[in-house]
């Protein structure tokens, strides 16, 4: 018997066959009601009657989730810890989460993410590591990238801010180029950001708090365009939040620019107004003026902030067209006495590993989202990005979840494997609800 | 004689005077001249001796202090004055803490001003006190609202129908947000004047107008109110240079003359004389700047009453 709960990459391989479920697999363009079997961690073909039998009608099985952006927060002390949000990634479907270096110290040195490597191993899912851009932090000095590419690192990136200085940029994109690395962007333009704590709109305008105009996305993104198009490297834009940098993205495929983007949960379901305390998703909102309900609820400070309803459907659309190639959660823990605080002081971010799935089901169904495409952005895209393979056929080692798409669950911090529970989201009913994660062939999270 | 016990009806706390009715808000000014005239008797003296005021003021401020102050030691309240610079604030403690500590030592009410927008809201929601906003960031100021709203009732009587322009740095005036609200609340047409910088985002307010000269605020106008330009604050890259405000925003008499025949001016002060208002506007016989601090401890003694009464 498969025991519920957590487990571990160090777990022994498992066996199990999952009977009758709907089997989505971009990787092969699969999506039929059908069985899978695993042997010792590996996809047989059929029949394998001795397995134990996990019925799965009405389930679906897809390819492991693989999240570009995490916060693991180690090292540091604050808010999580690798073994709490790989138990948050495991619960979430997720068998990759991509730690992001704005830690304490910042992961800018080969031997720090060797060390997170190493407290990894035995995690409850694959961690791979996003090295700091430029040492510190600190945007003047690139770090030692090939040294770092060595390492393992997947991409470099500075996230919390973006790299300022055009010409270290330039030089990061050219050196990452025979390195094949992305420089993974958080693009805010911080002169233009102002101090904004929120979005500029009504919700604003109403609660007084210091806004933050779209612009200030919308430049970064098309200055980091313009120098991956002239220095020929990989840029990544994580977390884009507006409609007019989907469409300078947009502009630039079309030129032939190397570029992808990520979006997260939270930009393309909320709205500004939740800062206001609306709780009605983007594609349900009717009226953004006033507050429906309690507003400067801290949990809904991030950066960049909740944009417009036509900003959040705008990277709906551009999820399903495949403008945006993958959906990453910008999981960002924090302990409470960071969020008990006024709004405009309280630290940015939410945790986003164990309702990302939710919150997609939630758009597939309005309508605004295929199922299809949201298995895609979750797993098959994000892992090729990073250089994993992903897929259910025959002879691969089995890397998959199980998910219950139309059960309901309530969001409540008991209900969270992570150390923190800062989430607008607290409270509300969401659908989706994952049954088993396999990483690596081990059972990482079986309910 | 005012009955505390009905008084729930407006709640739990004070945090802005949105969500308040036309119906609520014209009785707490009735209430507030219900007080004046108990003041000046010596009456209601023991209504809120049940009551520990705490009196915790982030920024700094003179006459909402100690109007709050008088107010509450008027009707019998004890009260206790959070001196912030000598507090453990200075030691970092968090304000959640802080108003932890103040209700374990018996506080059963708060009067907080604070620089963050929202923070009486959080404080609200994480302590068992009452609390009553006397200022936040650029959100609201609720009890200058329905002191605004008094004298101007004084002044005109009814505000239904009638246009009341709020003139200056809008966009970070948590004085002109809380009196949108309460103007409107009574039927009160409000418009909003000021630089494009300081005025910004107010043309998507439901029943705002912006106006974007000083003669498009002051035509058809029956009352005006000056907003403090905040010379401590910095304008900013997008706010106008002092000299081109003075230039084209001050109010003065002649200014005056377009507005409706003896439209008031008010001022929630302090005043900065010659920049938002000249001395002799301020201090000549439109004014109701003095009577607006006048109103100031009847309105927070009737705050006071109405929201103690809601356990």
């Amino acid at each position: 018997m498969i025991a519920r709960g957590f487990g571990r990459l160090t777990d022994p391989p498992a066996s199990f066959l999952l009977a009758g479920a709907r089997v989505v697999d971009p990787a092969t363009g699969i999506d039929e009601l059908r069985d899978i079997a695993v042997r010792d961690g590996v996809i047989v073909d059929l029949p394998a009657d001795d397995l134990e039998r996990i019925d799965a009608s009405g389930l679906v099985v897809a390819p492991g989730f693989c999240d570009l952006h995490t916060h693991l927060r180690e090292p540091g002390t604050e808010g999580e810890t690798v073994a709490s949000g790989t138990r948050a990634a495991a619960r979430g479907g997720y068998t990759t989460v991509c730690a992001m270096p704005n830690t304490d110290p910042p992961l800018d040195e080969s031997a720090a993410v060797a060390a997170l490597l190493a407290r990894a191993a035995d995690a409850a899912c694959r961690v791979r590591v996003i090295a700091a851009a430029t040492r510190g932090r600190a945007g003047h000095v690139p770090t030692e990238l090939e040294a770092l590419a060595t390492s393992g690192v997947v991409g470099v990136s500075d996230d919390g801010t973006g790299v300022p200085s055009e010409r270290v940029v330039r030089e990061i994109l050219k050196r990452l180029a025979p390195l094949d690395l992305p420089l993974i962007e958080h693009a805010e333009d911080g002169e233009a950001a102002g101090g904004g704590v929120m979005r500029v709109g009504p919700t604003a305008t109403r609660l007084g708090l210091p806004a933050w105009p779209p612009e200030a996305e919308e430049r970064m993104v098309e200055r980091d365009l313009a120098l991956a198009e002239a220095a020929g490297g990989r840029i990544h834009l994580t977390h884009l939040s507006t409609a007019a940098a989907i469409s300078a993205v947009r502009r630039a495929r079309a030129r032939g620019t190397r570029v992808t983007c990520d979006v997260t949960p939270h930009h393309f379901s909320m709205t500004d107004a939740w800062v206001g305390g609306s709780r009605r998703f983007a594609w349900e909102e009717t009226s953004l003026v006033g507050t429906t309900g309690e507003p400067y609820d801290a949990a809904t400070r991030v950066n960049p902030p909740l944009a417009t309803r036509e900003d959040a459907l705008a990277l709906l659309a551009a999820i399903e067209d495949g403008t945006v190639d993958a959906i990453a959660t910008d999981h960002a823990p924090h302990p409470s006495h960071r969020k008990a605080v006024p709004f405009g002081e309280a630290a940015p971010g939410l945790v986003g590993l164990e309702t990302a799935l939710s919150l997609g089901l939630a758009a597939v169904e309005a309508g605004r989202l295929s199922l299809r495409r949201l298995v895609e952005a979750l797993s098959t895209a994000p892992a090729e990005i990073i250089g994993e393979r992903r897929g259910l056929p025959p002879g691969a080692t089995a890397d998959l979840v199980l998910f219950d798409p139309r059960a309901r669950w309530q969001v409540e911090p008991g209900a969270l494997g992570s150390a923190s529970s800062n989430t607008p989201l607290l409270g509300m009913e969401l659908p989706g609800v994952v049954r088993m994660t396999v990483a690596s062939g081990r059972v990482t999270y079986r309910r | 004689m005012l009955d505390v016990a009905v008084a729930s009806r407006f709640g739990r706390h004070l945090l802005d005077v949105e969500g308040l009715s036309a119906g609520q808000l014209e009785e707490l000014c009735d209430h507030a001249v219900e007080m004046r005239a108990a003041r000046a008797e010596r009456r209601h003296r023991s209504l809120l001796e049940a009551e520990t005021v705490a009196l915790a003021f982030f920024e700094p401020s003179t006459r909402t202090r100690v109007s709050f102050e008088l107010a509450a030691k008027a009707l019998g309240a004890t009260t206790v004055d959070l001196a912030v610079e000598a507090s453990s604030v200075r030691k970092g403690e968090s304000l959640v803490d802080t108003v932890r500590t103040l209700e374990r030592t018996g506080v059963t009410m708060l009067v907080i001003r604070h620089g963050s927008a929202g923070a009486p809201n959080l404080v609200a929601g994480r302590s068992g006190l009452r609390v009553v906003n006397a200022g936040d960031g650029s959100h609201a100021h609720p009890t200058q609202a329905l002191i605004d709203l008094l004298t101007l009732r004084e002044a005109l009587g009814s505000l239904q129908g009638r246009t009341v322009a709020i003139v200056g740095d809008v966009a970070h005036s948590r004085v002109a947000r809380s009196n949108i609200h309460a103007l409107s609340a009574v039927g009160a047409t409000v418009r909003v004047a000021g630089p494009p910088a300081w005025v910004a985002g107010f043309e998507a307010w439901p029943g705002v107008d912006v106006a974007t000269s000083l003669e498009r605020a002051l035509v058809g106008a029956d009352a005006l109110m000056a907003l403090r330009v905040q010379l401590e604050r910095d304008a900013g890259a997008d706010g106008p240079a002092l000299a081109d405000y003075v230039r084209d925003w001050r109010l003065d008499e002649d200014r005056m003359g377009l507005a409706n025949r003896g439209a008031p001016i008010l001022h929630p002060g302090p005043t900065n004389e010659g920049c938002e208002i000249t001395a002799e506007l301020a201090d000549g016989p439109r004014s109701l700047i003095g009577r607006q601090v006048e109103n100031g401890v009847p309105i927070r003694m009737a705050v006071l009453a109405a929201f103690a009464g809601a356990a």
